[in-house]
């Protein structure tokens, strides 16, 4: 050994830090989230706004932040409430916000959230804005059930019709055909194809078999219970739900046996798929929060921030064959901007859309043949080490409110840092429409 | 010891020299997995060689004690089997041969249906006659969803009946309407619609990317799949024997009634009878072949089936279909090799029926497509055409809606001549006018760049008159397509003695991006095409002349194989149109293409009796109504141009042949002058282009199967009457003095 080059080399990566000149810092002052409840459950009879509502507010109490401190507020949602389809700002009314903030929606399916944090994000960088709230949220248990296009015109018609008999004759013409009500898209727009088929297709193209899905959903729900019982999902705020009990956990978490997982039979694909109902996350009500502010305003304003939010890619591909290969393309986008690799990240929070998807996902991260033929990379960046993954549990046991789960991300890998002591974390989506999002996030100094 | 050695080494060596090239198997636990692979074609065929080391595996299969059941799949990617090898049935001279291969082929599936281990086909790509007769005779199919996977009987296509048992199993397992359906039509049909029909058993989605090529990992996941099948059905999860519903019972009870099967056979007999007007043996051999099996028993079928199969082997109508399969493949193919630059935009001026179907057929092949037009309503009129045919697609389930909107987003319609400095080739379809080709000619080299091709979308007005506006005549080529362009197959590529060969094998590449089946054929008047027509049309008229009403004629002419008949077919193309070339063609070839008088159709154009598109031709259209009466006016038309027909020329037969007579000898004529390239091209070029009776093949065919002599003797009897109208060439002439000569060897 060389005498003196381990002594510069640690202080050089000591030193490595993100920060870009000329470009301002912007933090993570706080997260939190609702408990994420199955759809149907506690939450069944509230709007979408109360759940962005109690976020919030859970919020401003967290952070004692005054009502009229915020530039803007920004909330991602996937499914709208046609009464509330700026959701954000019904939300930031009624959790008490100065009338005088504005507030809009975003939408990117189930990287809703994360654009909301990303244009907050631009706002800062901007100078535009200082202080951000940005949030998603999802409400499954109600969803917005449509006349038929027939009748919903001849309601239409209705209404400008100016004479009795005008009214009778549009009324005669009502079949029963009209009455077909019209639900809210499951399947792709573009391909007419379920993200469940989908996702099974992928697991299938990349050989992953039932028993790697299922091996990695019950070590999902396992991580989440224990994290949940040592207390460490320290996002999660109680909430009174109007009318019924106040609920402090999640509620999806059900750690089971590898038997219990076997016996299900495929939910898409019949008879020989592999993706069930037990390895695929499902429908859930729940809502997240986030502030962001510049560096200087967080430390002017007395808070300790929790972590540097730094670069962050969106990427998007083919519907219908790489619908959910998001995390695979952002991944080693995002590294290559951040210029980090694989085993400079400490933390890895990806969104477990099914265990079939992130198992897909880490293959393709692991395969030159990959890298190169659909990604013009000479190598491949790897596969994160377990290890390092998902290590609170994930959105097949905790829950995943399209809209909410980015922030979920985004403040586990905060906290994570701060438990694990890691100088680095990513966070990696998929998302409806075949596109994804990643984003690298730094420790903030304690 | 050493001789052990040394024997070893002898036997490894020959092993290798009888290497099996075309099965090969694999055994995967307790599954035997057979693929097939030819060596030397882009597809499997159910070749000699195929077939015999099939059943070298087939019986080493059944001997290895440790398999328990079998995987049939092909390792190429879009092709099960795509049918057996007409070469081997082709090369028999005899009717007995033929049956023989059929026995053949019966006696190899047999064993299969009755393996003591269960076979499962996995089916990905093509699966067709032969190929489906071999999937059908396993315990249990498999298929993928892919776009290329179809799956059919369409030996009916070629004049025969799936030979090899398949209409003996068909009716048991898809039902007796069922299969009639698939073997008198031999369409394809894909994988969703074999699953409800229950000619397969379970569907396998295709992959995208993963860690391998998405054509090898779905073959590889269909293998997969077809295992664990194979498995369950050893292990009785899967049950063969399907529990029946309570419609399959009640369909069951009333297909066991002997009268309503009589009933099933009479009806689908009419049909066929009242489609082929009795020209094509082929349908009526299925069905003899279904009944007997369904009505004598398995023997009497099964026979029925490799006799009749023999039978039809040796009739000119298959003989003539087959002729007309082979042309059309070596009409799919670009003999003028690779063009410089590919085409990816092509502009298309006139927005009307033809210009529209261009861009319809275009569109939606990867070109950028230009559809530009003079007046806002004819270009909105095409660009409707353009949506209303991707949105009929929709309709059959062959497109989604948003395949529609993407497919769109290449097509810009336009009023001027902005970005046709980008243009790789623009195909003109204004007015059939020469002074309006050369002034369009005009303006569009003035905006493309110098590499961009300029074809000429006319049926008659010849090339070279066009390019003599050209500053560059070597890139204008004729491209003349036929209406419905979506539905008709042929494209006639014209070329001058200027045009430049990378021109010709660009437009040749662009039709058959198109999905043409493609002529190339030298400048003339009326080309190749619409010269054999005129003379044809001309005799119409004279016939329409000397007293036979429209509905007689077509009723000679359909019952002489056309699918459309020559009154129809004149209102189809359109009077004027008619009268235009019949005047043009007249003036350049003289009294030859004389017959009936022009002024009929002049008559006729002038009264608004324009065909089809004005209301009224020969006939009357009401829209929304299929049936159609003769035109009422037309009668008084007729009676002034009154001829006398001479009985000794104008039997029904004779009047057939008369009509037939000057198109053969027309085409004939192209060929002898060097229009044309090849009798191959002649009859794809008649039958695609112009409907030439399919059962003879095409008019070279028909000469040679029919005889010139005959043909001869026929029209020197008609010249006696007519003059030379008659006059056959002197090629035909050459044929009928030494029967030896044959168009196709």
């Amino acid at each position: 050994m060389k005498w003196g080059q381990p002594l510069s080399l640690t202080l050089l990566v000591f030193s490595t830090t993100l920060a870009k000149p000329g470009v301002k810092n912007i933090v993570l002052v706080e997260g939190v989230r609702t408990p994420f409840l199955l759809s149907g459950t506690t939450y069944a009879d509230l709007m979408p706004h109360d759940l962005a509502r109690a976020a919030l507010q859970g919020l401003l109490h967290k952070t004692s932040l005054p009502k009229d401190a915020v530039d803007y507020i920004i909330y991602g949602t996937v499914i709208q409430e046609v009464k509330t389809s700026n959701v954000a700002r019904e939300a930031s009314l009624g959790a008490g916000f100065s009338d005088k903030i504005p507030s809009h929606t975003v939408t990117m399916a189930c990287i809703s959230s994360n654009v909301a944090m990303t244009t907050g994000v631009g706002l800062i960088t901007a100078g535009q804005c200082d202080t951000i709230v940005a949030g998603g949220v999802e409400f499954m248990s109600d969803v917005p059930i449509r006349h038929s296009r027939k009748m919903r015109k001849t309601m239409l018609a209705l209404n400008r019709a100016k004479t009795l008999g005008q009214r009778l004759s549009l009324i005669g013409s009502i079949r029963m055909a009209h009455l077909t009500p019209e639900l809210p898209a499951v399947a792709e727009f573009s391909t007419a194809e379920t993200m469940g088929h989908s996702a099974d297709r992928l697991a299938a193209a990349f050989g992953v078999t039932r028993l790697e899905q299922d091996e990695f959903a019950l070590r999902s729900h396992t991580l989440a219970k224990q994290a949940q019982d040592a207390g460490l999902l320290s996002d999660v705020i109680s909430f009174k739900v109007p009318g019924r009990d106040t609920v402090a956990k999640d509620n999806g978490i059900r750690p089971s046996s590898m038997e219990q997982l076997a016996k299900l039979k495929p939910a898409f694909i019949k008879p020989h798929g592999t993706v069930t109902a037990a390895n695929s996350s499902f429908l859930t009500d729940g809502a997240s929060a986030v502030l962001i502010m510049s560096e200087e305003k967080a430390l002017a304003m007395g808070y300790k921030p929790k972590a540097y939010l730094r670069d962050f890619v969106f990427v998007s591909q083919d519907p219908k064959d790489q619908l959910l290969l998001g995390p695979a393309y952002g991944t080693p986008k995002v590294l290559a901007r951040a210029g980090l690799t694989m085993d400079d990240i400490d933390v890895f929070e990806f969104h477990e859309a099914f265990a079939g998807q992130i198992m897909a996902n880490l293959k393709a991260l692991d395969s030159d043949w990959f890298a190169q033929t659909y990604m013009g990379r000479k190598v491949k960046v790897g596969a994160p080490a377990m290890e390092k993954f998902n290590l609170w549990g994930g959105s097949l046991s905790l829950g995943h409110p399209f809209g909410a789960t980015g922030c979920r991300l985004v403040t586990t890998v905060a906290h994570r840092l701060l438990k694990e002591g890691g100088q680095y974390g990513l966070v990696a989506a998929c998302a409806a429409g075949g596109q994804g999002h990643a984003m690298v996030i730094e420790a903030y100094p304690q | 010891s050493l001789t052990k050695i040394k024997m070893a080494r002898y036997s490894f060596d020959l092993s290798f020299f009888l290497a099996r090239t075309h099965v090969n198997y694999e055994v995967k636990e307790d599954v035997a997995v057979i693929r097939m692979n030819d060596p030397n074609s882009k597809v499997n065929t159910l070749s000699v060689r195929m077939q015999n080391e099939m059943i070298e595996v087939f019986n080493e299969v059944l001997a290895n004690d440790a398999v328990h059941s079998a995987v049939l799949i092909s390792s190429k990617p879009g092709c099960f089997i795509a049918g057996a090898d007409i070469n081997m049935i082709q090369a028999c001279n005899t009717s007995e041969e033929v049956t023989k291969l059929s026995q053949e082929g019966q006696k190899m599936f047999e064993r299969i249906e009755k393996s003591p281990k269960p076979i499962v086909a996995a089916i990905n790509g093509s699966c067709l006659g032969g190929g489906l007769e071999f999937a059908i005779a396993c315990q249990y199919r498999v298929a993928t969803k892919s776009k290329k996977t179809v799956l059919g009987t369409p030996e009916v296509m070629l004049g025969l009946l799936p030979g090899a048992g398949g209409t003996q199993r068909l009716p048991k397992m898809v039902g007796i309407p069922g299969a009639f359906d698939m073997m008198l039509t031999g369409r394809n049909i894909k994988a969703d619609k074999a699953k409800k029909m229950g000619l397969v058993h379970q569907l396998v989605d295709p992959l995208g990317p993963g860690l391998k090529s998405p054509e090898e990992r779905t073959i590889e996941y269909l293998e997969e799949v077809a295992i664990q099948c194979a498995r369950g059905i050893v292990h009785k999860k899967i049950l063969l024997t399907k529990k029946k519903g309570m419609m399959q019972k009640v369909q069951d009870y009333v297909m066991g009634i002997a009268f309503v099967r009589q009933q099933i056979y009479k009806n689908v007999n009419g049909k066929v009878m009242k489609m082929s007007k009795g020209l094509y043996p082929a349908p009526l051999k299925i069905i003899e072949s279904v009944k007997a099996g369904l009505e004598q028993g398995p023997d009497s079928g099964y026979l029925a089936e490799a006799q009749n199969f023999g039978k039809l082997a040796m009739t000119s109508e298959s003989n003539a279909l087959i002729g007309l399969y082979h042309g059309q493949v070596a009409c799919k193919k670009n003999r003028f090799g690779v063009p410089e630059r590919p085409v990816k935009n092509l502009a298309i001026l006139g927005a009307g029926l033809m210009g529209a179907g261009i861009a319809q057929v275009t569109v939606d092949k990867g070109i950028h497509t230009v559809l530009k037009d003079t007046t806002v309503e004819g270009l909105s009129r095409g660009q409707q055409q353009v949506y209303k045919g991707l949105n009929d697609k929709i309709k059959k389930k062959a497109i989604t809606s948003f395949e529609r909107d993407s497919t769109l987003s290449s097509l810009t319609g336009q009023l001027d001549y902005s970005g046709f400095e980008k243009a790789d080739m623009v195909i003109e379809a204004v007015f059939e006018d020469i002074n309006i080709k050369h002034r369009v000619i005009k303006e569009v080299e003035a905006v493309i760049p110098p590499h961009c091709i300029f074809a000429t979308n006319t049926s008659a007005l010849p090339i070279k008159d066009i390019a003599a506006a050209s500053m560059r005549p070597e890139k204008v080529i004729g491209m003349h397509y036929f209406s419905p362009v979506d539905k008709m197959q042929l494209l006639e590529i014209i070329t001058t003695d200027k045009t430049s060969k990378d021109t010709t094998a660009s437009a040749v590449a662009v039709g058959l991006k198109q999905g043409k089946v493609i002529i190339v054929v030298g400048d003339g008047p009326g080309f190749y095409t619409t010269r054999c027509l005129a003379p044809m049309l001309a005799e119409a008229v004279r016939v329409l002349q000397e007293g036979v009403n429209p509905k007689k004629l077509d009723a000679l002419t359909t019952g002489f194989g056309f699918p459309v008949g020559a009154a129809t077919l004149a209102d189809e193309v359109g009077i004027d149109v008619a009268a235009h070339v019949a005047e043009d063609l007249g003036k350049a070839f003289g009294s030859r293409f004389g017959g009936g008088n022009v002024d009929v159709l002049k008559t006729m154009v002038e009264r608004g009796f324009k065909g089809r598109k004005s209301g009224k031709g020969c006939y009357v259209y009401t829209p929304g109504l299929k049936s159609k009466d003769v035109n009422p006016d037309i009668d008084d038309l007729l009676e002034k141009f009154k001829l006398t027909p001479n009985p000794s020329v104008s039997s029904d037969s004779d009047v057939q042949y008369r009509l037939v007579s000057r198109f053969v000898n027309e085409a004939v004529m192209c060929l002898q002058e060097g229009i044309l390239n090849g009798p191959v091209e002649g009859d794809i070029g008649a039958v695609f282009g112009l409907g030439f009776p399919p059962c003879l093949g095409g008019p070279f065919r028909f000469v040679d199967t029919f005889g010139a002599d005959k043909l001869v003797e026929k029209m020197r009897r008609y010249e006696e009457v007519y003059g030379n109208h008659f006059t056959p060439c002197q090629l035909l002439l050459d044929h009928a003095k030494d029967s030896n000569k044959r168009f196709h060897k």
